[in-house]
């Protein structure tokens, strides 16, 4: 756009881009006051407040939503405006009840603010009041109807940006109100509870019930930080009063949510202040747990494991690390494993996520992280979702890409084996027979080929073996791939074109895509697809894979893996490992380390005799739990660090407490590669330590010095032998973090990666052939069952089962059955089913919903009462070793 | 070959033609006569429905307020004998007999097919004409042509605005879209206005063709008519039309053998009257609240689901075919400068003609209301005219004069608005007249910006304080001041007009507004707590029938006693007056003082 320049109040304002008066006003440093303006919000220009004068214009006009134009002359403060605004706020204040010496917003009220201003104390106008019951039929949102002003923030918030609609205005005239349809519950509506609304209401109309007098505004001490639930990483604003966190809130302007959360980062911490918080080391004496000091504990573990690795040998102790704890930690874990233990046997839940994806994305790009950013999605023509509940497992990133396809004309194909939210906002929805993947990747493939809509410039010169990709799939014509994926021949060429045509493409997948035994092929072949069509290294393209735990991107690149030390350096290339055994000052490990099915399996078959846990809980998250329990039985020795004492925690000989993310210092890294910091809020229940601390203390008394003075101290370190967190510096973190890689101290952040080249020099296409899941349904076993996450709860649910609200909304699984079958099962929403697999059987509650299609039955895993995971297969891919989470066969019956 | 005809428009249904109807089958049926008998819309006479026309030799008889008693009579002398019965016809041929005045003075385009044609069977329409503008603009015209052609009428929106149609066509057509809508608005809401209602009804093809003119005009292949529910035999008689008209070709693709495809689909609304503001009907097609968004963006550039889309109200549309058959000369030679053609009226209230005239631009009111609606009911006194709905003003007889365009009454504080003119005389109280217009606004308010839904509601109450007798003159001052606020203030077309009764009545009648407040009277003995309904017992003749009529049994009394009513329990609506057939009840004003001390008893909390 070229230059314009307006006048407001006599200034001039030039401006490059284009701009609303509100917003040129700003510039000047004029403010104009506004009540229906937030700027996540389309211009509105209901509430009347921001009216400016602009010459040779009939009448007034709202700031917010009329575009600065070139010659413009404003005048924003006249008799005439201030008479005017006086007037709106005058019959605002009409209909309010004016108890601002008890409201909650009072101090941080806009109408206070515009009436203080405008000294009105009291009405010109007097009538009928609104006269209200508040809404409080919901854990989260305390509704006040009679302080709503009706500056439609709310209805627009949920619309424009959380994409549910769960609001609208009701009635019209005086009458009018926001609510739900026919008044309904917020419970019963497709409200995600995720409190934006409440964000962005300017009075006293929405509030955070939890937070209802838990103290005045002015009170309240904000520590900024970052969520601790999905890998996401939204920046938080816990707020804390009297050393309890009262509320949470986003600010507006920082970090990847921008003022937005969902509900598990808006309300899940009631965990940090559980009273079933683990407060004092606890030692297993009889079978009984009791209470013991830090010195008894960490001296009993110590000799413990000294004696073990004096017996059996350093290999036949393990540990498990946590994509929960921060960087700093499992850095400090991976180190001790290996220098004070001395064994490669390390390994952490990203084995049941994302390994696939490490193993994947590396050999085929050069580096296992998401290439692009979630910013970068408003850039994107097309999105390809496969294999992502995306709106409940990663809910802001849910709201970007809706963003995106609502608002900004990207193109969407869902590729799902549900009718997920997603499906529904898409250009194309297909479904495929979960376990397809390769083959409809292949297919779509086969089409671009076909039709010539590859990327030949690309696939010359950036990638190599793409003759063998192309003989390969060859085979996959859409017809195949139908009788393969149960996916219509057509959808799936339409899905190829729109992919292959946009001009900047994106691939999004989560555990769809991974948790099969297949994972690793099917992340190659999202690999394959993007480089065919040359969607990488640019903005709005990549193969973007979203990371499910708040640092489980930080923990694999912590080196909490077997096979790689801190930024992917590889255990068994012998230059890492001399830098590395220089700076630890010992020698390292050179065996092949364990994953974690296969600690399982050695705790099982007795080659296993120690594990240190910190952090985890397999006993809910791993598949085969009958399996996983007689491993830790089997154990000699058990530590298990926690917050909570863990269905895992269970079975230790010692159990450690730990802090939560308000009680520490530190960084995660989110799935966009952000290394972001984590901030103390509130001090450690009890004698709770921070892990590292723990195993500075165990590290010390089993002889191998690790001394530490701060969580900044470890990073430092941590940058001084990663490549990629080279220049990752506490003092350089900031407010939004860093995307590594950053290799020097000077280096901004890679928000794209592969752009001049891969990782790996040229991008390797690699023959992918289509194999059926290790189970597939038969007479005895007809359905499959698929397992996945609810937007309420959070992986094994130590954290949010432990906030009320949180399992008010969805207090138990249900297994969602489609319609076919459970009207063939004559099972009704609300009846028990009984659901056997090879492995074991649980009952739970049916739920019968169009979201699953027939054949095809789903379980959240979140639930100890009907634990998933007693049901899953824990076959493995072959070369990440990731369980088959995502299809087992299973017979479903009735239960009276 | 005889024809007889029936009319079946909203007001013929209304005044019991489906009586009229089987009591003619049933003549004709018994008395086995050979004659058509058949049905055709509203030719505007609505006040003597229901209307039944004789054709026979190129003569056409129309008979007013046909009751099925009178169908025999028509039946024998008439249709067999041959004999007119003189004393029942309303109209001759379309232009003698008793309502000839009403005709005469009128010059029809939009409504030259109503009454004349059966709305139910396009070759009627088709015979009188239909169609042929399309022909021939697809076959002689090319698309900026017809734009041309519509701009060089002069035709501005007939829903109210005024805006040069031909100038929004070429603004939609200039505009740069995948695809584009033609949106026919028949959201009448106006109380008051029934042109559009009488023109979907009476001749729909008219509709449909303009519509597709504009299609064909703008390069848009998908119509939608906005109509409101409340129409029903609107919403049938356009179904059926467009049925046809699909089976003619002239719906569907290739339209009359051309590479030009137009569809139109109906979408009902569901009674907001906030819907006929363009942004909150298109809106409402898309299955939102209707409610008004800011313009700019204008329609013509992002309109329906974000494409260019040309509004056009019903009466607009339907002047297109005539435009495009006579040339856009004829059209633009009648009329005024500023205002060409011809303006539907809806006449109603004290009018003893109530129904749609259709009259050139700049006939004064007077001529309107006098030489074609014949003037007031009852031989009463003309106190105002209520133009343009609940958005538009109250022009005085000193007023009377003024010619009816656009700019003429804007000049005056009303508007043209759709077309309203509801009459009004002494027994008027113009503050009553204003509360129940903003009782309108209020009601109809969507609820977005802030002046419209608490102003009109704070502009309310304070109607009601003045009418209720105890407001004071700062009431007076606050209500103007907040009017003219609330106008410059709000969001859309329904909250900037919505004070229009209230400035306009101030403005021409401040008088009664000061009776109210200073000598707390009502001028019409019309606001209840101003009044006393008083029974002369000298008249009663102890009938009971107020008695049995009173809605709220605000009157007591046995038989063969002197029946008295309760102040405190009468609401005011009359009723007794109006069935009292000894004149023995009517209205007083109360001593001032006494309604003073009566009210500050009733006065709401909080409105002192």
């Amino acid at each position: 756009m070229t230059e314009i320049t307006l006048s407001i109040n006599g200034e001039e304002v030039s401006l490059d881009k284009e701009m609303t008066i509100l917003e040129a006003a700003s510039k000047l440093g004029v403010e104009i006051p506004t009540l229906c303006h937030d700027p996540r919000l389309k211009p509105y220009g209901a509430c009347r407040v921001c009216l400016v004068e602009v010459e040779g214009a009939r009448a007034p006009l709202p700031a917010c939503a009329t575009n600065a134009a070139d010659g413009m002359v404003v005048k924003t403060d006249t008799e005439e405006i201030h008479r005017l605004r006086k007037t709106v706020v005058e019959l605002i204040i009409s209909d309010h009840p004016l108890d601002c010496v008890t409201c909650e917003k009072c101090g941080n009220c806009a109408l206070q603010d515009l009436a203080y201003k405008y000294d009105i104390t009291e009405s010109e106008f007097k009538g009928e009041k609104h006269s209200l019951e508040p809404q409080e039929d919901d854990p989260f949102i305390h509704r006040d109807l009679d302080k709503c002003i009706l500056c439609g923030r709310c209805v627009r918030i949920c619309d424009e940006v959380e994409h549910a609609f769960a609001i609208d205005f009701n009635y019209r005239g005086f009458k009018t109100q926001i609510g739900t349809t026919y008044g309904k519950s917020l419970k019963d509506t497709t409200c995600e509870f995720c409190g934006q609304c409440i964000s962005t209401c300017p009075v006293g109309a929405l509030i955070e019930k939890p937070r209802l007098d838990k103290g005045r505004l002015w009170e309240l001490e904000n520590t900024l930080t970052t969520c601790p639930y999905c890998g996401v990483g939204c920046t938080l604003e816990l707020q804390t009063n009297n050393g309890e966190i009262v509320n949470v809130s986003a600010p507006l302007d920082i970090g990847v949510n921008g003022g937005n959360l969902c509900v598990k980062g808006r309300f899940g911490y009631d965990f940090v202040s559980s009273t079933e918080r683990l407060k004092t080391p606890l030692i297993k004496k009889n079978g009984e747990f009791q209470e013991a000091s830090w010195d008894e504990a960490i001296k009993l573990i110590a000799g413990r494991l000294s004696d073990i690795k004096k017996k059996h040998g350093p290999d036949s102790i393990a540990g498990l690390a946590s994509a929960k704890c921060t960087n700093e930690e499992n850095y400090i874990f991976q180190k001790f494993i290996r220098a004070a233990i001395g064994t490669n046997n390390v390994d952490h839940c990203a084995r049941l996520c994302h390994s696939s994806t490490v193993a994947g994305l590396a050999t085929a790009f050069g580096s296992g992280a998401m290439t692009n950013s979630i910013s970068d999605f408003a850039d994107s023509k097309a999105i390809l979702i496969i294999g992502s509940n995306t709106s409940e497992a990663h809910p802001i990133i849910h709201i970007e890409i809706l963003k995106a396809v609502r608002f900004k004309d990207a193109k969407l194909i869902v590729i799902d084996p549900r009718e997920i939210k997603m499906s529904k906002f898409a250009d194309i929805s297909l479904h495929q027979r979960p376990g397809s993947d390769v083959a409809v990747l292949n297919g779509l493939m086969n089409v671009i080929i076909d039709e010539g809509l590859e990327d030949k410039n690309f696939i010359e010169e950036r990638t190599e073996h793409f003759e063998a990709l192309k003989k390969n799939v060859a085979n996959y014509t859409p017809e195949k791939v139908e009788e393969i994926s149960g996916i219509p021949a057509d959808g799936l060429r339409s899905a190829a074109r729109m992919y292959a045509t946009s001009g900047a493409s994106s691939i999004v997948y989560s555990m769809g895509i991974t948790q099969h035994t297949t994972g690793t092929d099917n992340v190659l072949s999202t690999a394959n697809l993007a480089m065919l069509t040359g969607n990488i290294g640019r903005p709005g393209t990549g193969v973007n894979p979203l990371r499910g735990q708040n640092n489980v991107q930080g923990a694999c690149d912590m080196g909490s893996l077997p096979n790689v030390y801190s930024g992917y350096q590889k255990t068994d290339d012998e230059s890492s490992r001399n830098k590395l055994e220089e700076a630890w000052n010992t020698d390292l490990p050179t065996n092949k380390g364990l994953t974690v099915v296969e600690v399982m399996n050695g705790g099982a078959s007795g080659d296993v005799k120690g594990v240190y846990i910190m952090g985890e809980n397999p006993m809910l998250s791993d598949p085969d739990v009958s399996h996983v329990e007689k491993a830790l039985e089997k154990l000699e020795f058990l530590v298990v660090q926690d917050i909570f004492l863990t269905e895992t925690a269970a079975f230790a000989d010692v159990v450690l407490p730990s802090v939560s993310f308000a009680e520490r210092d530190g960084t995660f890294t989110n799935t966009e590669r952000r290394v972001q910091r984590i901030r103390k809020a509130v001090e450690p229940v009890g004698n709770a330590k921070e892990d590292w601390k723990t195993l500075c203390a165990v590290s010390m008394a089993m002889g191998y010095e690790m001394l530490y003075e701060s969580a900044d101290e470890i990073l430092e370190e941590i940058a001084s032998v990663t490549p990629s967190y080279g220049g990752i510096t506490p003092d350089r973190l900031g407010q939004d973090g860093l995307q590594w890689p950053c290799p020097t101290s000077d280096h901004p952040g890679t928000p794209i990666l592969h752009q001049e080249k891969f990782t790996r020099g040229l991008g390797k296409f690699h023959v992918v052939t289509y194999r059926p899941p290790a189970e597939e349904p038969d007479a005895e076993y007809p359905l499959i069952l698929t397992t996945g996450r609810l937007l309420n709860q959070f992986h094994t649910g130590t954290m949010t089962r432990k906030t009320e609200g949180l399992d008010e909304i969805y207090p138990v699984a249900h297994v969602e059955i489609s319609r076919f079958d459970a009207k063939k099962m004559d099972i009704k929403t609300g009846n028990f089913v009984n659901l056997e697999t090879r492995r074991g059987k649980i009952k739970a509650k049916a739920l019968v919903t169009d979201k699953s299609r027939k054949g095809v039955v789903f379980m959240p895993f979140h639930f100890k009462e009907a634990a998933a995971n007693i049901l899953t297969n824990p076959a493995l891919d072959p070369i990440a070793k990731i369980p088959e989470f995502k299809v087992c066969a299973l017979k479903i019956s009735k239960a009276d | 070959m005889k024809k007889v005809l029936v009319g079946v428009g909203s007001c013929g249904m209304a005044a019991g033609a489906k009586d009229v109807i089987d009591a003619l089958k049933k003549e004709i049926d018994e008395n086995d006569i050979e004659i058509e008998l058949g049905m055709t819309g509203c030719i505007g006479l609505c006040y003597r429905e229901v209307l039944v026309d004789v054709l026979d030799d190129n003569k056409k008889t129309s008979y007013g307020n046909v009751t099925p008693a009178m169908v025999p009579k028509i039946v024998s002398e008439h249709i067999v004998e041959g004999k007119p019965i003189d004393e029942w016809i309303a109209l001759e041929d379309g232009l003698r007999g008793a309502e000839q005045d009403f005709i005469k003075s009128q010059n029809r385009i939009v409504l030259r097919k109503c009454g004349l044609i059966d709305p139910e069977n396009i070759e009627d329409a088709i015979t009188l004409g239909g169609y042929e503008a399309i022909k021939k603009a697809i076959d002689e015209m090319s698309s900026d042509k017809v734009v041309e052609e519509v701009k060089a009428s002069g035709l501005r929106g007939r829903g109210g605005a005024g805006f040069t149609t031909g100038l929004k066509w070429e603004f939609t057509r200039k505009a740069s879209g995948e695809k584009k809508y033609i949106i026919c608005n028949a959201d009448e809401g106006d109380p008051g206005a029934f042109m559009d209602r009488s023109v979907l009804e009476s001749d729909p093809h008219a509709v449909l063709e303009g519509m597709l003119i504009a299609g064909y005009a703008i390069g848009a292949e998908y119509g939608y008519i906005y109509c409101r529910a409340e129409y029903p035999l609107a919403v049938k008689r356009l179904k059926m039309g467009i049925e046809q008209a699909k089976k003619k070709g002239f719906l569907g693709d290739n339209i009359l053998g051309s590479d030009f495809n137009f569809n139109i689909q109906i979408k009902e609304g569901a009674g907001a009257f906030v819907c006929g503001e363009e942004t909150a009907l298109m809106a409402s097609i898309e299955g939102k609240r209707g409610m008004p968004r800011l313009r700019p963006p204008f329609p013509a550039t992002s309109g329906l689901w974000g494409y260019p889309t040309c509004i056009n109200n019903v009466e607009t549309l339907a002047n297109i075919s005539w435009i495009i058959t006579n040339g856009a000369k004829a059209y633009a030679d009648i009329g005024t400068k500023n205002s060409k053609g011809n303006k539907v009226f809806a006449l109603t209230g004290k009018i003893k003609r109530s129904g749609l005239a259709e009259v050139p631009m700049g006939m004064t009111l007077r001529e309107i209301i006098y030489d074609v609606g014949g003037g007031i009911k009852d031989e009463k006194e003309y106190k105002a005219v209520q133009i343009g709905g609940p958005t538009g003003g109250c022009l005085p007889a000193s007023l009377l004069d003024t010619p009816v365009d656009y700019d003429s009454l804007i000049e005056k504080g009303a508007t043209l608005g759709s077309g309203g003119m509801v009459v009004l005389d002494q027994s008027t109280c113009m503050v009553d007249l204003a509360k129940y217009f903003m009782t309108f606004a209020q009601n109809e308010s969507c609820g977005k910006c802030v002046p419209c839904r608490v102003g009109t509601k704070r502009m309310l109450e304070l109607l009601e304080k003045i009418t209720d007798g105890f407001a004071t003159l700062e009431d007076l001052e606050q209500l103007e001041a907040l009017a003219a606020d609330v106008k410059v203030s709000s969001l859309c077309g329904l909250g900037q007009t919505a004070p229009n009764p209230i400035l306009t009545t101030i403005r021409y009648f401040k008088e009664e507004y000061l009776a109210h407040i200073e000598e707390r009277t009502c001028p019409a003995n019309v606001c209840v707590n101003l009044i006393d309904v008083v029974i002369e017992q000298e008249l009663c003749r102890q009938c009971e029938l107020c008695i049995k009529n009173c809605p709220v049994d605000a009157i007591t009394g046995a038989k063969k006693e002197y029946t008295e009513r309760r102040p405190d329990d009468c609401i005011g609506c009359k009723m007794c007056i109006s069935v009292c057939p000894w004149d023995a009840i009517f209205t007083d004003s109360p001593k001032a003082e006494g309604v003073k001390v009566k009210h500050e008893e009733t006065i709401p909390k909080g409105m002192l």
